[in-house]
């Protein structure tokens, strides 16, 4: 009879889990801890990592070189080139100083310029009223208004030129260069460039004469003429106190005679300084009489 | 006895804190199966009320959030027997049941049906000093209940107060803040063996939960599957488990008896087993599919295929009738009533007002078991199943889960025991007197 094997179940396996099976999902049914899974170990994972990479030097430096490869070759691309530059409204002098001022290597890339710095630069100068500087398709453009000149002032440091505001413009070498100008001079003066203007605009048939107008104590003019003559000009209403003395020259032909100063200071009671020679003059008649 | 009165309080404070977390497991541990279920409370005040019992019984302010069942290994009559085993069969069910829940649980109420228990009915009486009670002279008289020596190597599992009578005037449910001059009080005490306790709570601890409790099966199954009424007149409950059946008795609403017998369904399967020539298994699916109690004329002719894997062609075809496996079935169903009567008779139950007995437990579904039952243990003898809580699946609905269920009811409305009452003030001012004492000795 043949003998029957019986058959070799298979041994049932154990539903049970594993100890650390066990504990793992316990540690996951945690509260916290999978939001430390998900949100903080991330975080430590990348922050370390960043750590280690940047930890060494050399590693650095090679990223720090290759950043500045690509921004070099982004930079240099034709597009962002400027070529040229280009100055509008300005005088042959100053455009000259401006190219000097501004060491520029053309052509060079528009990442490298510093409008700002640059219009800042320019404006700096006494001439330049305004100025606008800006990159326009490969061109650098610096558009200038210069000050006009308005006077001559002569202070105790040099002669220069003012605009009508008063501000400084450009010194000059002397006042023969700008001979349809009118000299002002005496401290204080370049304040008050209105005030004079609107003197010497008064000053009528006495332009020719007019050698210029000097400020006295900072507070009042004296209108210069050739001759050594002088009108000195009250601080309240110069203009009526010119205009008087204009009339009486007409009427008494005053400023022809030899005088050295009008002094119009006190409206009551106007002053004349004869010259040296005149007196002398004046004396020797009487002892004729 | 201080150093239990300290476990079991500490036990107290593990629920407490676990209420207060508001999520606790319940293991019961059967000798057929482990079941955890995982509740979740609404909040600690539910149940901070005390003193009245809120709407469905208390039961309204938890929900069953996860349910896990495993077959058992490594338990016998309700004993752990492998330890390593049941430690793998716990873990099962609760990582099983923590998956369900989707939440972690640290705190396991835990019950068990074997260990033999025994009941002791303890009195005690005090004088009050003065004439109102006050919640410390509750504690006193408890500490006053002569306490019988049940042995070193027994652990006490439940010592409950039953009863309050103040001056002849006896059923008193609270007595604080009531006038008289002697204080007297009845005191239900359960013992267990305490190697038994101490292997399952190894057991758990080895899984890294907290046992926040530990309960007698026979009295959990009790809590559920007896109505309210049957609590307040007196009823029995037979909870037929796997491997010990357990008997509790209730009257006005807590527990007067209880025990334990070392049989139960594993033995009728047993029967099946060497009856047939059947392993195990088979014998338990042919019980739980066809067994029964009461043979029919019909059931001559219900053929059971027994199967087998032998290659014996006829060894592997055997048949049998189900009139066969009702003849084997039914004498230890009849030895296993016969026994509960024996214990029921001695507990003297039938000095009781009602003779209600409920019958529960896994075993309890034998199709024609309250027939038979009602021959042998008398006239009022009813199936029960557990209360309906909220959030239990429908699997574990059963009367196998009776005790589940009771310890559920236990956790959200825990019976006051002896150890939830202060210790009593002088005696605990001889002790630290004592322990200063004793340290100045030791370090001078």
């Amino acid at each position: 009879m043949q003998q029957v094997e019986p058959a070799i179940a298979a041994p049932r396996r154990d539903p049970a889990p594993s100890r650390i099976s066990y504990k793992l999902q316990r540690l996951m049914l945690r509260s916290g801890f999978k939001r430390f899974l998900r949100v903080g170990l991330p975080v430590l994972l990348i922050t370390a990592t960043i750590g280690i990479v940047l930890g060494d030097a050399g590693r650095r430096e090679a990223i720090e070189l290759k950043i500045a490869e690509l921004r070099r070759s982004i930079e240099e691309r034709p597009e962002f080139m400027v070529k040229l530059m280009a100055i509008d409204g300005a005088s042959d002098a100053v455009a000259t100083e401006i190219r000097e001022g501004l060491p520029l290597e053309f052509p060079m890339t528009a990442f490298d310029l510093d409008l700002e710095a640059m219009r800042a630069g320019i404006a700096e100068m006494d001439v330049v009223a305004n100025v606008d500087v800006i990159v326009r398709s490969g061109v650098l453009q610096i558009n200038v208004i210069e000050r006009t000149p308005a006077v001559v002032w002569r202070s105790y440091q040099e002669v220069v030129l003012l605009d009508s505001g008063g501000h400084r413009v450009i010194p000059i070498a002397g006042r023969a260069d700008y001979p349809d100008l009118p000299l002002i001079a005496g401290q204080g003066a370049d304040k008050h460039i209105n005030q004079a203007l609107d003197v010497l605009t008064a000053t009528g048939p006495l332009a020719a004469r007019v050698r210029g107008i000097e400020r006295m104590g900072e507070r009042r003019w004296d209108l210069v003429l050739d001759r050594s003559q002088r009108i000195l000009l009250p601080e309240q209403n110069p203009i009526a106190a010119l205009e008087r003395v204009i009339a009486l020259s007409k009427a008494q032909d005053l400023l022809a005679r030899d005088l050295t100063i009008i002094d119009m200071r006190n409206g009551h009671r106007p002053t004349i300084r004869i010259a040296d020679s005149a007196i002398e003059e004046l004396r020797r008649i009487r002892a004729l009489k | 006895m201080n150093d239990l009165y300290a476990t079991q309080r500490a036990m107290r404070n593990m629920r407490k804190l676990a209420m207060q977390r508001g999520v606790i497991a319940i293991l019961d541990v059967g000798t057929s199966k482990i079941a955890c279920l995982v509740l979740r409370f609404d909040g600690p005040d539910q149940f901070s009320g005390g003193d009245e019992i809120g709407s469905m019984a208390g039961q309204s302010g938890f929900r069953v959030i996860g349910a896990a069942t495993t077959r058992s290994r490594g338990v016998h009559f309700g004993e752990v027997d492998a330890m390593q085993e049941t430690e793998r069969a716990v873990r099962t069910v609760i990582q099983a049941a923590q998956k369900m829940a989707n939440l972690r649980v640290d705190h396991v109420m835990a019950c068990f049906s074997g260990a033999r228990p025994r009941s002791y009915g303890l009195a005690g009486s005090i004088d009050l000093q003065d004439s109102v009670v006050s919640e410390n002279d509750v504690s006193h008289v408890l500490a006053a209940c002569d306490v019988p020596d049940f042995g070193d190597e027994r652990e006490v599992l439940h010592a409950q107060p039953v009863n309050f009578a103040l001056d002849h005037r006896s059923g008193l449910g609270d007595p604080r803040g009531q006038i008289g001059n002697q204080l007297a009080a009845d005191m239900h005490l359960l013992t267990v063996d305490a190697h038994v306790v101490g292997n399952l709570l190894h057991c758990i601890k080895r899984c890294d939960l907290e046992v926040a409790g530990l309960v007698s099966s026979a009295y959990a199954s009790g809590v559920s599957a007896l109505v309210e009424d049957e609590q307040e007149l007196g009823a029995a409950c037979i909870d037929l488990g796997g491997g010990a059946t357990g008997l509790s008795i209730f009257m006005k609403k807590h527990m007067i008896y209880s025990d334990s017998l070392r049989l139960g369904g594993d033995n009728i399967t047993s029967d099946i087993s060497q009856g047939l020539q059947v392993p195990m298994a088979t014998a338990e699916r042919i019980k739980t599919f066809y067994g029964g109690v009461v043979a029919t004329g019909m059931d001559d002719r219900d053929m059971i295929e027994v199967g087998g894997d032998t290659g014996d062609w006829e060894h592997d075809r055997r048949t049998v009738s189900r009139a066969e496996l009702i003849g084997i079935m039914r004498p230890r169903v009849e030895e296993i009533l016969e026994e509960v009567r024996d214990r029921l008779d001695a507990a003297g139950f039938e000095h009781l007002p009602s003779q209600q007995i409920v019958l529960t437990g896994g075993g309890s579904q034998i199709p024609g078991l309250d027939g038979l039952a009602t021959k042998i243990l008398g006239q009022q003898v009813r199936l029960g199943r557990p209360m309906r809580v909220q959030g239990l699946p429908q699997a574990a609905t059963g009367p196998a889960f009776a005790a589940s269920v009771g310890l559920c009811l236990n956790a959200a409305q825990p019976q006051d025991e002896w150890w939830d009452f202060d210790i009593p003030v002088e005696k605990y001012h001889a002790r630290s007197l004592k322990r200063a004492v004793k340290w100045f000795k030791d370090n001078w």
